[in-house]
């Protein structure tokens, strides 16, 4: 089964089980995601793909496509919407971007260009997390997590190890690792996991590879997030 | 006509951003055409008095900070948060994850090469708060310039709009963090 849905306008396909944002990735159109890529399963925790569909607020990248469906991705209040999202993401982490090496390759920084963020707008957490960084070749600041949860579906689903996992209740929820002594040097990761390259923001980091593009050649600085995201994913399920 | 005044100031911050902004160059003298300087680090003006824009560097880290602070938003109709510290307390917020305490008999008392170690004690001496704090926090702010620095073009850009009486925005091409 499959059929149309109708996103800002423009009439765009589906096939039955896809998502309006499987949909509009086929057809070239960007919604803003963090915690969304194609491959894995939809987690629908960042909320920033929150679109309407037929009047009311829904995630993109957990929403089946229904044929007939009216959507609007692009509108001040979803712009709105979407920068105080972001902007509680950098409150509640330590996103001190001047000095994490994943600036200009993030998409959380990447993301928060493309909505043209300026400040952060609410009061900031502070968060005080420990850095792990106790495996050889992999580390872990846990105060740039966002809890997409890419890691821990990475691991389970392609690495088939299940290192990671998110632990606690609201504020005080936290990337765990499973090993005994909840370190990532007694788990089961290696360097060569996707799990271990897969973090949008910095909060997974490969040790030794620092700083090694030039200002300027770093993926955010002449291209838009919607451009690399769309150039670089392919639809859900179809890796 | 009567030029723009404008104030600017480093609270903590290490004074890239004013850097940055002298980074206009020789558009500095067109500025200055149209606009001259009240209380600033390039001034001899001891106290902010009433001006159109004042610019503040640095987050919030001590007693002076908050003074200096709500002195110029009093005296300034548009108040610029300029650069990462202002905005998110930039770098020198990372000394939230440590006791004040901890830190200073770091510096003062256990640090390699401290001679005559105790904690500076002096009232002379502005008392620091416990954690730095951006400064929308301690006053509203009417503009954020993001960066650190924001580019000269940033600066440029903002202060052409404010002049003109066009609502100031920033393109994507100028919107850093880093």
């Amino acid at each position: 089964m499959s059929g149309t849905i109708n996103i800002d306008g423009k009439t765009v396909p589906y096939r039955d089980g896809q998502t309006i944002m499987d949909a509009a990735i086929a057809a070239g159109i960007y919604i803003p995601h963090l915690c969304h890529k194609p491959g894995f399963t939809p987690h629908g925790s960042c909320k920033l793909c929150t679109v309407k569909v037929n009047g009311r607020n829904c995630s993109a990248c957990t929403f089946p496509a229904a044929d007939g469906q009216v959507v609007i991705n692009t509108s001040d209040e979803l712009l709105q919407d979407r920068r105080r999202i972001t902007q509680m993401l950098f409150v509640e982490g330590n996103h001190f971007c001047p000095s994490c090496e994943k600036s200009g390759n993030c998409q959380l920084q990447g993301v928060a260009y493309h909505l043209n963020m300026l400040d952060n707008h609410f009061p900031h957490f502070y968060a005080d997390r420990r850095v792990d960084a106790s495996h050889p070749d992999i580390m872990i600041d846990h105060n740039r997590c966002i809890f997409c949860n890419l890691c821990v579906r990475a691991s389970r689903e392609k690495d088939r190890k299940n290192v990671f996992d998110i632990a606690g209740r609201g504020i005080n929820k936290r990337l765990i690792v499973n090993s005994v002594s909840g370190t990532l040097k007694d788990s089961a990761i290696s360097v060569d996991d996707c799990a271990a390259h897969i973090c949008p923001t910095g909060a997974i980091l490969i040790k030794r590879s620092a700083y090694r593009l030039p200002i300027g050649q770093r993926t955010y600085d002449q291209r838009q997030i919607s451009d690399v995201a769309l150039s670089g994913e392919v639809e859900h399920g179809q890796d | 006509m009567a030029k723009i005044k404008v104030a600017t100031v480093s609270l903590a911050g290490c004074f890239g951003c004013h850097m940055s902004f002298l980074d206009i160059d020789e558009r500095l003298i067109a500025l200055l055409e149209v606009a001259e300087f009240d209380r600033s680090p390039l001034t001899d003006i001891e106290h902010c008095g009433p001006c159109d824009v004042g610019l503040i560097e640095g987050g919030v880290c001590n007693a002076e900070n908050v003074h200096v602070l709500r002195e110029f938003r009093k005296n300034c109709k548009t108040l610029v948060a300029v650069g990462a510290c202002a905005i998110n307390g930039g770098l020198p917020a990372m000394r939230n994850q440590f006791a004040l305490e901890e830190c200073l008999l770091e510096a003062y008392r256990d640090g390699i090469g401290v001679e005559n170690p105790h904690i500076p004690n002096d009232p002379e001496l502005p008392l620091l708060l416990d954690k730095v704090h951006p400064i929308h926090e301690i006053v509203k702010v009417d503009y954020f310039l993001p960066g650190c620095p924001p580019s000269a073009d940033v600066f440029w850009t903002f202060l052409s709009a404010l002049l003109a009486g066009r609502e100031p925005s920033l393109p994507y091409e100028l919107v850093h963090y880093d």
